[in-house]
């Protein structure tokens, strides 16, 4: 709406010869057919934009009910001793915060833009199973209640940890099968999402658009559900085994019956570690986009990186392991997922230098998206480090279960892919709300986060080379400074996200004025050439080979022929 | 499987909002809310839990209803199908690894944990003296003494039943590639007849299991892979059986051409899945 905020965003509007015209603008009257007013249009939605706006929302609500249970345990951290909550209270915060974290904030804000922007980026006219689409999003809010139901239960919510290693969970009161069945729910919602995400982008890409000539995050959407298609079923079944055991006389984890509770853990892994790519993986796709337009360059080694996202993949199924170090492994099988794991940083590696080769000599600029990028690769280089030197067997005996693990894996989590989601809203806010944001308060919230963060998190990994135990609601008081720092930086950081809430709710109300169709210079791939907003349906005919090899030119992917250059 | 993105239908098609989704969100919420509290002995959950299942049931009408309605309406052009094939693969794919949860349940305990607990060892000889590692008929403190199932008898039949149905429904299909409609409905009835066959004798096995061998799901390892596996993968050729009923009924009202036909196909992959898994069965919990 002024000058200055004209100046922040380079927002001048490109004329790329195709506009509009591809973006089905005319379309009112089928429009107002297909959207149905009032609730009816949420409930019974079977458009990706609406369901992947459910699916944002939903993740939000749930990012700030999983932050409200955070902040409950650092206010407990805040001092030594016991403050303000029953040990057993805390552990079920402990565990509910990691478990709608998980799968409650960041799986389904994912699945929410890759709802949003697959079809958008890849030229299709919907998700290839649009009625299923609603259903993967409406069992969420079921399993969110039955997460909340647990709480009130006698005995509380689940307090076994995320993980729910038995004897613990087997021997929990009834709050433990809610939770059970709060993941068998959301594992059904991810794995009708997941075929949905892999089917649409298997057989519904535009013309010209061939699997090497997706945008980045179109392979790393493909990749990551089919992790999820591959290991959400093995959840489900360890879940069930411990849901038998609690109640049907089964005897898989108890030895007294010729079971073994470390299978649970054998089980729990062989979908943990792939679920933790699961959450990666799509973070490396959406700076895989953010970085290359802020650069105005195409993104280095696009070959490299599918490659590289398709090893980590295969090798993520390969670790499991190395969750398990501490409970006493043959030589034979530390070492051999300790190389594998170690092995992981290779592919890890080139994305990380291919990134960085993508901003070299680049023009870049610094917008909130490219902030959250750049955040993103520093921080989550740090928590890859981390992963290093826990990877190593002999050094993870002495840090297991510390609050190093804790540190380590809210580098990868919040800073690696809370931040890319953060910068992937910023990025294509305009495109959806067809209105700019706050660039001023962008990078407020960016700064904020930031700082907030490491304070946070970074003394964690001094916490835990001393020996602090994490899931504990009192310490030793040596540990008392360290702290109280962090529950500090984990208060300032929730309070930015508020923020960041009203950043959101501001640019849905006008923003700062409306957007053009194609906000950000660089920005190349298909979803720029709709309009601004994107109207409700999009690329109900495919996107012309023409429209798609300019894109695919402009992204480095195709060689221009004499002829389009004369043009 | 259309990879190279040559098919493109004009237009694709995008259905209608629905109501059913929702309600297959409110019955599965009814159904594990209910099971949760029925099961911590508040009786109104099973209540829940029925009614759960009644809005599932008209939800599945609902939902099938539509897709078939449209189907029959020409609505899904050749990229649809490429998309169904797609889906019905990868969902089999899921259930795959579903089963492989428990296979791979079964494999530890045989490998692992069975044979470690037999360990001799000081704790071994105080906590559990009497305790010798065996397969299948395991010993233990919380184990009362049971007879194992042999792989002769009604485990044989029902693979041979199973085997038999595969051939079947390939019948069947050769029907629906010649739209002879007769061979369509003669091959699906009999597949659907050997499945359903083949449950009531599993039912049978069951309950000899638990009247008269006194193996539970309470037997220590052996019971519990014993039953969760085949009690899964009976569960798997009901819904399977139920598919082909559906076809089969769908045939008799004059559905399907010989071009347009996934619904079967569909359901076939699934037949065969469900086979295949049994084979897994018959080798590593009966035969080995």
């Amino acid at each position: 709406m002024t000058t200055t905020t004209d100046a922040l965003n380079p927002a001048h509007p490109i004329d790329h010869g195709h506009g509009a015209d591809h973006g089905h603008g005319g379309h009112d009257a089928h429009d107002h057919h297909h959207a149905p007013a009032g609730w009816r249009r949420w409930v019974y939605a079977t458009n990706h934009k609406d369901i992947g706006t459910m699916y944002l929302w939903f993740a939000f609500s749930m990012f700030l009910l999983g932050g409200t249970f955070a902040l409950g345990i650092r206010a407990e951290l805040f001092s030594p001793g016991m403050q303000f909550w029953q040990p057993e209270f805390f552990n079920q915060l402990t565990t509910l915060h990691g478990v709608i974290m998980v799968f409650g904030a960041i799986m389904p804000a994912f699945t929410g833009l890759m709802n949003w922007m697959i079809p958008l980026m890849i030229g299709a006219p919907d998700m290839a199973f649009a009625r299923m689409n609603n259903w993967s999003f409406w069992l969420l809010p079921p399993a969110a209640m039955l997460l909340i139901i647990s709480l009130f239960v006698p005995g509380g919510g689940p307090g076994a940890g995320w993980t729910f290693y038995p004897p613990l969970s087997v021997q929990l009161g009834a709050g433990m099968d809610f939770g059970i069945f709060a993941i068998h729910l959301m594992g059904l919602s991810s794995i009708m999402g997941s075929i949905n995400i892999v089917t649409t982008i298997l057989n519904m890409r535009a013309p010209g658009m061939t699997l090497l000539k997706m945008p980045m995050f179109a392979w790393t959407s493909l990749v990551t559900a089919y992790l999820l298609i591959a290991v959400a079923p093995v959840l489900a079944g360890a879940v069930t085994m411990l849901l038998t055991d609690r109640h049907f006389g089964t005897h898989f984890f108890n030895a007294a019956g010729g079971g073994d509770p470390i299978l649970f853990q054998h089980v729990f892994w062989f979908f943990g570690h792939p679920e933790v790519y699961i959450m990666a993986l799509p973070a490396f796709g959406v700076v895989s986009q953010i970085l290359p337009t802020f650069s105005r360059k195409p993104l280095f080694g696009y070959v490299s990186m599918v490659y590289a996202v398709c090893a980590i993949a295969i090798l993520s199924f390969m670790v499991w392991g190395h969750h398990m170090f501490a409970v006493g492994f043959p030589a034979t099988a530390q070492l051999f997922y300790m190389f594998m794991t170690m092995l992981i940083a290779v592919p890890t590696g080139v994305k990380v230098f291919n990134w960085i080769s993508t901003m070299w000599q680049g023009s870049m600029t610094f917008e909130t998206p490219m902030l959250f990028a750049i955040g993103f690769l520093c921080l989550f280089t740090i928590g890859g480090m981390s992963g290093l030197v826990l990877s190593l067997a002999p050094v993870d005996i002495q840090l297991h279960g510390t609050y190093y693990v804790v540190a380590h894996f809210h580098y990868v989590l919040v800073a690696g892919a809370l931040f890319s989601l953060f910068g992937a809203t910023y990025y294509w806010l305009p495109k959806w709300t067809g209105n700019m944001y706050s660039e001023r308060m962008g990078k407020l919230h960016f700064w904020w986060s930031m700082i907030a963060f490491n304070i946070t998190f970074f003394p964690m990994h001094f916490l835990g080379l001393a020996g602090m135990p994490r899931r504990i609601p009192d310490y030793a008081l040596q540990f008392t400074t360290f702290n109280e720092v962090a529950s500090v930086g984990a208060f300032l950081f929730g309070f930015a996200q508020i923020l960041f809430l009203y950043n959101v709710i501001h640019t849905i109300r006008g923003g700062v004025g409306p957007s053009p169709q194609r906000p950000w210079d660089g920005a190349t791939t298909l979803e720029w050439d709709v309009a601004c907003p994107a109207p409700h349906h999009t690329w109900t005919e495919p996107p012309s080979l023409a429209l798609v090899r300019e894109g695919l030119i402009a992204q480095g992917l195709e060689e221009s022929t004499h002829v389009e250059e004369l043009k | 499987m259309n990879v190279e993105n040559g098919i493109h239908d004009a237009p694709y098609f995008v259905p209608q909002p629905s109501k059913w989704p929702i309600m297959g969100s409110l019955a599965l919420f009814f159904i594990t809310a209910g099971t949760a509290f029925g099961i911590n002995n508040v009786s109104i959950g099973w209540y829940a839990l029925g009614l759960g299942f009644l809005v599932l049931i008209g939800m599945l009408f609902g939902w099938f209803g539509d897709v078939i309605r449209e189907s029959n309406h020409g609505d899904y052009g050749p990229q649809v199908d490429y998309s169904f094939r797609w889906g019905m693969s990868w969902f089999i794919f899921s259930e795959v690894m579903f089963f492989s949860a428990f296979f791979g349940a079964l494999f530890y305990t045989r490998v692992v944990s069975v044979p470690e607990l037999g360990w001799f060892s000081n704790t071994h000889d105080y906590l559990w003296p009497m305790f010798h590692q065996a397969w299948p008929a395991l010993s233990g403190p919380k184990v009362a003494p049971y007879t194992p199932m042999e792989a002769v008898g009604i485990p044989a039949i029902n693979t041979g039943l199973l085997l038999t149905s595969g051939i079947t429904v390939t019948i069947a299909h050769w029907g629906f590639v010649k739209n002879n409609r007769r061979q369509m409905t003669l091959g699906l009835a009999a597949t659907v007849l050997l499945g359903v066959i083949f449950l009531c004798l599993q039912v049978k096995e069951y309950h000899h299991a638990y009247t008269e061998m006194h193996l539970t799901l309470a037997s220590g390892a052996y019971g519990m892979t014993f039953f969760m596996l085949t009690g899964f993968h009976g569960m798997h050729v009901l819904v399977g059986a139920i598919m082909l009923s559906v076809m089969l009924a769908r045939v008799i009202k004059g559905d399907f051409t010989p071009a347009h036909h996934f619904g079967f196909e569909a359901a076939a992959w699934y037949w065969h899945f469900v086979d295949v898994v049994w084979l897994g069965l018959f080798i590593f919990v009966y035969c080995l």
